[in-house]
Parts: structure tokens; sequence; C-alpha cells
């Protein structure tokens, strides 16, 4: 599955999504195929201000918990709520299958940011060493 | 050996220690016995024990009947030589009693979910409440005075490098948690409000109450239950978030402190922040009902220093005491078992309140009571020790407000010759001491 050009990504395979001020947040297909079936999403309340390379949340496989980390900082507007009773859609549907939504505080920060062809190269790179 | 190390004798050896400092005799040590001699001198220790006495200790551990099963099944070698099951292809024996021993736990609390198992009532009750802390977000506990003062010791270990502030909420005349003074002391920042019932003096809280009050503002209630027989008849506190427990009752034997059957019950919401084991039930390839430990993703061997908690084995051995217990009694033994403590224990206190103060009228009690006397716990239980009688636990360490009191329990084991030999031999100091007032008070009205 190919990472859509319009995202931006982190090394700890996060994606992001970003409108103007606003952007959606989630995590990679390469992340999902590494962890395995999801069986459970940790993810703040609205209204939590989340910062750039904390973790917001935790998801968790039938083999791990991994932490989730905040590409940017921001303010948490909205969670996916289906991903409570259905968190295999992130395993069918990593892109789309977005976490949270926030509002950007620095929509600078994005700029440090891997692009797709970066990332791809960043996931190529790990799985060779 | 001296000649490899290049030492020409053990004085030698020891040059480098100053002349002073080094011993000049032998170590008054006695000289080595024979096995046999061995033997004999442990048999004759063991004959100092007071196996034989009669004992009214209860406070957090408790004698109980142990039925005979529970050790010729618990010595199989598949079950004394288990560690934990990691590999469900060999560990199905000990997974299934680790998932009956749950199912079980969850019928009696009336809880969704339980692990198997903590360490005891006490590690049990602070990871409750480190739960409480994780799920609420909130950073303060209130713990009821009348919850085991050692359990609070505990907590304060727990609590002391976790930055969790704890305070103390307390009890009234009738031994009941003061509910006014609850509703004020709970703050937007108290992650839950921890407390025992039957509580450290005897008296059953009311829970229901109490939950309303802790839920109203947003926080959790823990509850902890040291004496498990009271769920034989005790109506389990449903309205708790969490329920922190102490099986020993249930078929562990007592011994120097230990080993003890810690159990933490919850709702299935709840269950990812919950520490401990936890097997479930599932079905394999072929369609056959099997057992896996589950869950197991948040635990240290998987997560490291970001595990649910660092309490890294569990006590499945001690579990499986608990398990083979329950099985044994049944719904119907543990009501019945529960009866006979109450019963005994309702004569105790009857026939003590006939010579000494009863403390906490008017409340529920299960298989505890504290008796207020005139004379010094600490003397009368030296007294009826010669009787062959261990006297309840005194109050003054933990109470001091509560002056000459002492806590006394009751089991199915108390005999009533026991009970009415304890009150008599109560009842004559109190008479005395009380006689030796009345001419004191007679003679000032004389004056």
């Amino acid at each position: 599955m190919p990472f859509p050009t319009d995202y931006k990504y982190t090394k700890e395979h996060e994606w992001i999504k970003a409108d103007g001020n606003n952007a959606s947040v989630g995590i990679t297909n390469h992340a999902q195929e590494s962890l395995g079936d999801i069986v459970f999403v940790d993810l703040p309340k609205p209204g939590t201000e989340i910062t750039s390379g904390k973790t917001f949340g935790s998801v968790e496989s039938v083999k791990a918990v991994s932490d989730l980390y905040a590409p940017v900082s921001g303010t948490v507007t909205e969670v996916n709520g289906e991903l409570a009773t259905a968190p295999e859609k992130i395993n069918k549907d990593a892109h789309s299958a977005w976490m949270i939504k926030i509002t950007l505080k620095d929509p600078t920060q994005l700029n440090s940011l891997l692009s797709a062809a970066d990332y791809e190269k960043f996931v190529a790179e790990e799985g060779g060493k | 050996m001296l000649q490899a190390m290049g030492a020409r004798s053990i004085d030698d050896l020891f040059s480098p220690i100053p002349a002073e400092y080094r011993l000049e005799r032998d170590l008054k040590v006695p000289r080595q016995m024979a096995e046999s001699e061995i033997v004999d001198w442990f048999r004759e220790r063991s004959r100092e024990n007071g196996e034989s006495n009669a004992t009214f200790l209860g406070a957090g551990a408790y004698y109980h009947y142990r039925p005979v099963i529970i050790d010729s099944l618990i010595s199989r070698g598949e079950f004394l030589t288990a560690y934990t099951p990691y590999q469900a292809e060999i560990s199905q024996g000990t997974l299934q009693a680790i998932f009956e021993f749950q199912t079980m736990i969850c019928e009696l609390t009336g809880m969704e979910v339980a692990n198997a198992s903590m360490y005891d009532g006490s590690t049990a009750a602070a990871e409750a409440v480190m739960m409480a802390a994780r799920l609420t977000g909130r950073r303060s506990v209130i713990i009821a005075r009348s919850v085991h003062p050692e359990y609070r010791e505990v907590l304060t270990t727990y609590a002391h490098h976790q930055n969790l502030p704890l305070s103390t909420t307390s009890f009234k005349d009738n031994g009941r948690l003061n509910l006014e003074e609850l509703e004020r002391s709970i703050t937007p920042d108290t992650a839950c409000v921890l407390i025992q019932s039957p509580n450290f003096l005897g008296t059953i809280e009311d829970a229901d109450a109490i939950a309303d009050i802790v839920h109203k503002k947003g926080a959790m209630l823990v509850v902890s239950i040291a004496e498990a027989v009271s769920l034989g008849i005790v109506e389990p506190p449903r309205q708790a978030d969490v329920i922190a427990m102490e099986a020993q009752s249930f078929g562990v034997p007592l011994g120097f402190g230990g080993p003890y059957c810690g159990v933490i019950a919850t709702r299935e919401q709840f269950v990812r922040q919950m520490p401990g084991r936890l097997a479930g039930q599932t079905t394999d390839r072929n369609g056959k009902r099997g057992f896996v430990l589950t869950l197991a993703t948040r635990e240290q061997h998987i997560r490291r220093e970001k595990a649910t908690s660092n309490i890294c084995t569990n006590q499945a051995l001690v579990a499986l005491m608990v398990n083979v217990f329950m099985t044994i009694y049944g719904k119907v033994g543990l009501k019945e078992l529960a009866k006979q403590n109450l019963a005994k224990t309702a004569y105790a206190a009857a026939q003590f309140g006939k010579h000494a103060k009863i403390l906490f009228p008017g409340s529920p009690r299960f298989n505890e009571f504290v008796v207020q006397t005139s004379e010094d716990p600490y003397a009368i239980n030296s007294r009826i020790l010669g009787h062959k009688i261990v006297g309840g636990l005194p109050l003054k360490k933990f109470y001091p407000e509560l002056g000459n009191a002492a806590l006394w329990c009751c089991t199915e084991l108390t005999t009533r010759s026991a009970i009415d030999t304890a009150v008599g031999l109560v009842a004559e100091s109190e008479r005395s001491m009380k006689s030796a007032k009345e001419e004191v008070d007679a003679q000032e009205v004389v004056r």
C-alpha cells in the first residue's frame, strides 16, 4: 500500500494529514503490519493538549502495546469513536483510519516531518538493517 | 587454596586487617550436632508452639479450617513446580485452575473480571488505588482510617514515589465511615476513596451509600475485603469500581506472615488497567476448549518500564489452595461457614458485653468486634495465655483514642468453651477493678 503523498510522517510511524490549522493523525500501514492484529486503541479525550514527540495514547495488538507519539503539538478536537469497537479498521486501511483530529499549535512544525518519499526510504532502510 | 592465593597461612591472608580488629578466640557458636540431635532439638522446640491454644486473633489473618484435600492436590508435581504458564501448550491444567479461580472470584464479588493474583490484600489494595489514579487521571487518594493499618502503611510506601498524596477520613462512634466528612473531603483531584468492609474494627460499611457519594464527585470507589469468608453472607460491594481482596481465609494456612493471596476484581471496562495475570478461555484450531494467558501485553515482561505494574509474579500455588477451597465449600458450604462465624461472634460479643464495653454498637459486624476493658489488654493477654488462650489484638498502637481496647475474632474453629473461659477470665479482673474503683469512690464520698 503506497503512502499518500499529501500526508506527513514520523519516524515513530504516525501519519498526519493537515488541512490549514486542522489535522488528523493515525498510524501508517507499515506500523499496522508490524503490530499485527490490533485489539485496542487508547486515545485521549477531546480537549487534551498533545505535545510534539510525546505520547498521546497507545495501540495494543495481540503481540504488544505500543505508544502513540504526537507528530506535532496541538489540541485534540475529536476522537475516532469507531475504533473503540472496531480497532481492526486500522489493520484494514491504516491510512484512512484516523485516530484523533487536532488543531495545530504551530503549523510550521509540519515542515520538520518526513514526506511520503522520505518515510518510504526510512522504512526500507529500517527493514534492511 | 592458600597456596594458590600465594598466602603462607590464614594469619598471613588476614594480615591487611589491623591486629586489634582481629578476633583472638573462637566464635561463640554451639558445638556441632548430629542429625539425630538436631531432629530432637527441633521436636522439642515445636512442642513450645501454641498449637493447641485457642486463638481470638484476626485482624487480617484468620484461623479457619483447611480441608485436607487442599494439600494433597497442590502437592501434585504439575502444580507444585509450575511457574507462570507462558506456554499454553504445556500448561493447560494450571491455566484452567487460574481461569476457574477468576470465575469463582467474580461470582463471589459480583464483579466482571478478576485477576490471579496479587501478593496479598495490602498490595492488592495499593495496586487497585494505582489503577484508579491511572483511570481517572486524578492525583490524590482518600483512605478510610478504618482500613487495616498495615495496608495503609503499604499504601504509603507505594504512594511515596508516585507523587500521590494520601489523606485519611475518620469513622464515627458506630464504627462506620463519617459520610459527611467524606463528602467534604473529596475534591476534583480525588482519584479514589479506599474503604475496607468489614473494616478493621469489624464493622460492615454502607458501601452503597459511600459509592453514591464517591461517584457523584467523579471519583472511584475501591473496597478492600480482608476477610473473604464474609462474602458467604455479606452482600458484596457491587457498586465498587475495584474490589481488592485478601483470600487467605480460603484454605491458606497462617504462618509467619505469608504467603497470602491478594485478588483484584473489577468491571470489564477497566480491564486494561488491571495489573496481574489473567487467564482466558478460547478454542484451539480443532475447536476444542482451551486456556491461555490473555491481556499480558501490558505486563512488565513485555512492556518493561511502561508496564501497568511491576508486581511481576503471581501466586499460582496459593491461588490454587483458594481455588480448591472454594470448590469444596461451594455456594451452600460457604454460606454455612459464614453463618457459623457470625453466630459464634454474636455469642462471644454478647457474653463479653455483660462484663466489658463492646465498642461500635448498632452497626452490623461479621466475625470481629472491639472489646473495651478497664484492664490493659496486653495484661489480659498475658494472663489468659496461661490458660492456653490467645486474646484479641490490642488496638492501642493503631488507635490510641480507643484506650484499653482489643479486636477479638471468632471463626468456625472457636469453641463455646474457649469463649466462656476467655469471657470468665476477662470478667474476673473487670469485676475486681470495678469494685476497687467503687471502694475508692465510696471513700471519697465519706470524705
